[in-house]
């Protein structure tokens, strides 16, 4: 039970400071920690971060932070990339995938960092 | 533009990798919107996804039901004083913070098996 709940602790930190990541936290913990199957991992973190995600934005929706029109053009666009996603994932290994959205990470994370 | 953005990130969260470490940094260099908006956009994007994801998670029978239950309520606790957190500090500072953080995931996805 507490291995659950330092993972509920750092996947919500981290979905309200910085937007996102709960996924970062919840992923690798369920598969090594809690010894879930690979699939089962990524589906019930997106279960997990669901709530999270809807409290976070009532606060930045508090805050003034929301932009409801551009969300409402991002959104659309990500309903029909997910559906396309989570179909090919039971198809596809993920490895390859992963190197590649690390290499792009470490460029963006460097974009930021200098002005 | 902004629908190609949200589409290419839907994908990676339709597929579990963390469509928000691209969708934030993405509206960061093609949009004017600030760090703030930018990390509340993901929040809310992500949640169509994540229900339509969910609907064919769950007929694949992927999801753990009773294993996320504790797992949600402490991190709805923490959701809300990271977002309570987050609106007290600068734009330019939460952008640094967040690269770090996605500098850190990059390495972890890298080495990763």
């Amino acid at each position: 039970m507490i291995r659950k709940v330092i993972t509920g602790i750092a996947a919500g930190f981290l979905n309200g400071f910085l937007g996102s990541g709960g996924g970062t936290v919840i992923i690798p913990s369920l598969k090594y920690i809690l010894k879930t199957e690979e699939h089962k991992a990524h589906a019930t973190a997106i279960l997990i971060i669901l709530p999270l995600s809807i409290l976070s934005f009532f606060i930045y929706f508090k805050n003034g932070y929301i932009d409801i029109i551009l969300a409402f053009k991002v959104a659309t666009g990500s309903i029909f990339g997910s559906i396309l996603g989570a179909k090919i994932l039971k198809k596809l290994s993920t490895q390859l995938l992963k190197k590649i959205f690390g290499i792009v990470l470490i460029f963006a994370a460097v974009r930021m960092l200098i002005p | 533009m902004i629908f190609l953005i949200g589409f290419l990130s839907g994908i990676l969260s339709g597929m579990g990798i963390g469509g928000g470490s691209i969708l934030i940094p993405s509206l960061i260099f093609f949009t004017d919107i600030s760090q703030h908006q930018a990390q509340g956009i993901n929040l809310i994007v992500f949640v169509p996804a994540a229900i339509s994801a969910l609907f064919i998670h769950n007929k694949n029978k992927y999801i753990e039901y009773k294993l996320a239950v504790p797992i949600i309520i402490s991190g709805v606790i923490f959701a809300l004083i990271g977002s309570l957190l987050a609106s007290k500090i600068s734009p330019d500072y939460l952008r640094n913070i967040f690269a770090i953080f996605l500098l850190i995931v990059g390495i972890l996805e890298l080495k990763s098996k």
